[in-house]
């Protein structure tokens, strides 16, 4: 009986193994028969190709690892950027499409339409030689609020120099924990005593009064260092000191989240439409203000159809950002699975390295929402 | 009775053996890739994705170039016809695991031959069939008329997975520039984002830039400069591995060039059979037996040469009087000042 169970089973894994164990059987082979040899020591040599934007130091002088890393920030970076910007683009649109204004609603549905009916790839090509051909050259850049210069080299932003950063990133720290502590006392003080406490007002008085004290105290202080623009040469101008950022990732960080705000913005609009009307009613009846009904009775319940096929969104779009190598952004695929590739040579070493990469990116992402989607569903008592 | 009729199946099964092992010592002259290319009946041949003169193909889907002549003069030596080519567009990160992994049998992409390529990744290249250099490329009025007047802060397009990008690095460290390198997977799009005005200059090797400009939405605003920062001999390339095959592409590349030198071409190449010269009357087939060193018929090379042309003929058609390089420079036969010089064939 047990074993009649345990029989499929193990004849599927036996014929998996054996399907894997013949292809790197015969991957062995044809490599051995073309002189390839296999393993992972090409990432300690150095890579001698330099990367346009890093986010550490890095230089051809460092090594390929380094050069992995340099990717792997990149895509985080515009994966996050993507991330955050499609959320609060696809809140904004998907409660547009619930209103009763007529415009609005249509304005919302028709970007919708437009925007997840077109090929992601399209789309980045477009707003990559769209905004190359409408951006100025660094010379005819108009400042805007004379610090930032929007131009077809990249956006040039003011940075700051700091003096004892870390003194700073302290303080934020400690407010970030006193902040956590206020929340808890008001809780208990609500469910103990039913006073309500002004939580926010407080905490971004805790946010800025302990950085201040850095400040004043501290020996914290700031610079900024604003972008000057610079000759190359008689018609070539470019802009020095500040922060650049580069217009590739500027598009590919535009496409990524205006297509996946779409998408967003569908489940956001499910999860409120799958709140039955009763409750809103019931929770008017009993006095709540029409702010705290959305906050304490919609929301609670949309956010548990909303957060599972926006993970999903999220997933998508990392996923989706290894599309930059289209348009010279320096991701994952672009640095490590395509120069350092060519470079060495090492197609199934780098290849199972950047697989893995992606796997273990999209289940960290999966994690997290699983934690909140945990976190907020009902707990029946 | 019994123990004649065992002597008698021990004798054949003895004469088997050694027929087997006849044919089989025979059949090894018979490389595994030129039999299945003969079984297919077409050459299997990795290009560039458009780069006009080398592998460009036109609107009808004809493939042009030095490059797609190198594939079409093997087809011509094997199966007997240089139309039976079957072209794959690769792109530069592709082209090499295409290779390596069966895809195809010729690597014909401008491809710089260089060491860690040749010896390290299951590759052999088999010669050498345009001498080429990185250069880069500027607006005119940009005031820029050498690489020394680069400054620090300059962009540079190139293609993704080049030499290109290693030797931009050398050259930009050597003159102690910081620069910014903007990398694409295809020489489309490095154009289009040069021509916007992302980068200052676009590196690539010259041939590259001379063909590229042409893409240009105004060439004649563009210019390359005259400084070259890197050897890059580009020729074909064949998996490693089977000699054979490696022989035949080789040979068909020599054999264009062999007969530029003797003034063989595909006009004049069937009088040749009769000439006083016994290295022109080798080339075209009349004399020696030199195509059964390649396991092939000794109408090989005569075929090569009516059907494709010697080297001058195919730089001439794709790269001279399309007006990318009018000036053969280096790619001149040694004769003559350049540096073309091939093993003599026999």
């Amino acid at each position: 009986m047990n074993f009649k169970k345990i029989l499929p089973q193990l004849l599927t894994l036996v014929v998996v193994i054996l399907v894997f164990g013949f292809f790197s059987y015969n991957a062995q082979v044809n490599m051995e028969n073309r002189g390839i040899t296999f393993g992972y020591g090409f990432l300690s040599q150095e890579s001698s190709f330099d990367v346009q934007f890093s986010l550490i130091e890095y230089d051809g002088s460092h090594s390929y690892f380094r050069a992995y890393l340099v990717g792997l920030l990149n895509t985080i970076l515009v994966s996050v950027i993507g991330i955050v910007f499609a959320t609060i683009i696809g809140v904004v649109v998907g409660i547009a499409r619930l209103s009763s204004n007529y415009l609005i609603e249509r304005t919302a549905a028709i970007y919708v339409e437009f925007f997840r009916n077109i090929p992601l790839l399209l789309q980045i090509f477009f707003w990559y030689f769209a905004a190359l051909r409408a951006l100025p050259l660094p010379e005819k850049a108009e400042p805007i609020f004379g610090v930032f210069f929007l131009t077809i080299k990249g956006f040039f932003v003011p940075a700051f120099i700091w003096n004892n950063l870390d003194i700073f990133i302290y303080s934020v720290i400690a407010a970030i924990i006193a902040i956590v502590f206020v929340r808890l006392y008001a809780k208990k003080k609500q469910e103990n005593q039913g006073i309500q406490t002004p939580v926010l007002l407080i905490s971004i008085g805790l946010l800025f009064i302990l950085p201040l004290l850095s400040f004043l105290l501290g020996g914290v202080n700031a610079s900024i260092e604003i972008p000057v623009i610079e000759q190359l040469s008689q018609t070539s101008f470019t802009y020095k000191g500040g922060l650049k950022l580069p217009p590739e990732l500027i598009s590919l960080a535009l496409a990524l989240s205006l297509y996946t705000a779409t998408f967003i913005a569908e489940c956001v609009r499910a999860g409120v439409q799958g709140v039955s009307k009763g409750q809103k009613e019931a929770a008017a009846s009993i006095g709540l203000t029409p702010n705290q009904v959305l906050k304490l009775v919609v929301m609670p319940q949309a956010l548990r159809i909303i957060i599972p096929p926006t993970t999903n969104q999220y997933l998508n779009l990392t996923k989706n950002s290894s599309l930059a190598a289209a348009i010279a952004y320096p991701d994952l695929v672009l640095v490590f699975a395509g120069t350092a590739l060519m470079q060495t040579g090492r197609a199934i070493e780098i290849v199972s390295i950047t697989m893995l990469t992606y796997l273990t990116l999209s289940i960290t992402i999966s994690i997290f929402m699983n934690w909140y989607n945990k976190k907020i569903a009902i707990k029946e008592k | 009775m019994f123990k004649l009729v065992k002597r008698l199946t021990s004798v054949v099964a003895m004469f088997a053996v050694l027929f087997t092992f006849t044919t089989e010592t025979m059949a090894a002259k018979k490389s595994k890739t030129l039999k299945n290319t003969q079984k297919k009946g077409f050459v299997r041949c990795g290009v560039s994705q458009g780069l006009p003169g080398f592998s460009n193909a036109d609107a009808a889907g004809n493939w042009t170039g030095v490059d797609v002549d190198v594939c079409r003069a093997v087809a011509a030596a094997v199966l007997g016809d240089a139309s039976k080519v079957k072209f794959t567009p690769l792109s530069a990160k592709e082209r090499f695991t295409a290779l390596t992994s069966n895809e195809i049998d010729i690597l014909s992409r401008n491809t710089t031959w260089t060491l860690s390529r040749d010896a390290d990744i299951g590759l052999t290249f088999v010669g050498v069939n345009f001498y080429d250099g990185q250069g880069f490329m500027v607006r005119k009025n940009s005031g820029i008329s050498s690489v020394n007047d680069f400054k620090a802060g300059v962009s540079a397009c190139t293609n993704l997975g080049t030499t290109t990008e290693l030797n931009m690095r050398d050259f930009f460290n050597s003159k102690g520039i910081k620069y910014e390198p903007v990398t694409f997977e295809k020489a489309d799009e490095v154009v289009a984002a040069y021509d916007a005005g992302r980068c200052d200059t676009y590196t690539t090797d010259k041939s590259g830039l001379a063909a590229q400009r042409i893409k240009l939405s105004n060439p004649d605003d563009h210019m390359v400069l005259p400084e070259t920062i890197s050897k890059e001999p580009l020729g074909p390339v064949v998996r490693q591995g089977d000699s054979v095959w490696e022989d035949i592409v080789r040979w068909s590349l020599n054999t264009m060039i062999e007969a530029e030198e003797y003034g063989v071409t595909s006009a004049n190449a069937d009088m040749m059979k009769t000439s006083d010269n016994p290295a022109v009357k080798r080339l075209v087939g009349a004399e020696g037996e030199l195509g059964a060193a390649l396991g092939l018929d000794n109408e090989w090379s005569l075929r090569i040469i009516k059907q494709v042309g010697n080297y001058g003929e195919s730089y001439k058609r794709n790269i001279a009087d399309t007006g990318i390089l009018p000036d053969r420079g280096p790619n001149e036969l040694w004769t003559k000042g350049g540096i073309l010089y091939v093993p003599p064939a026999r």
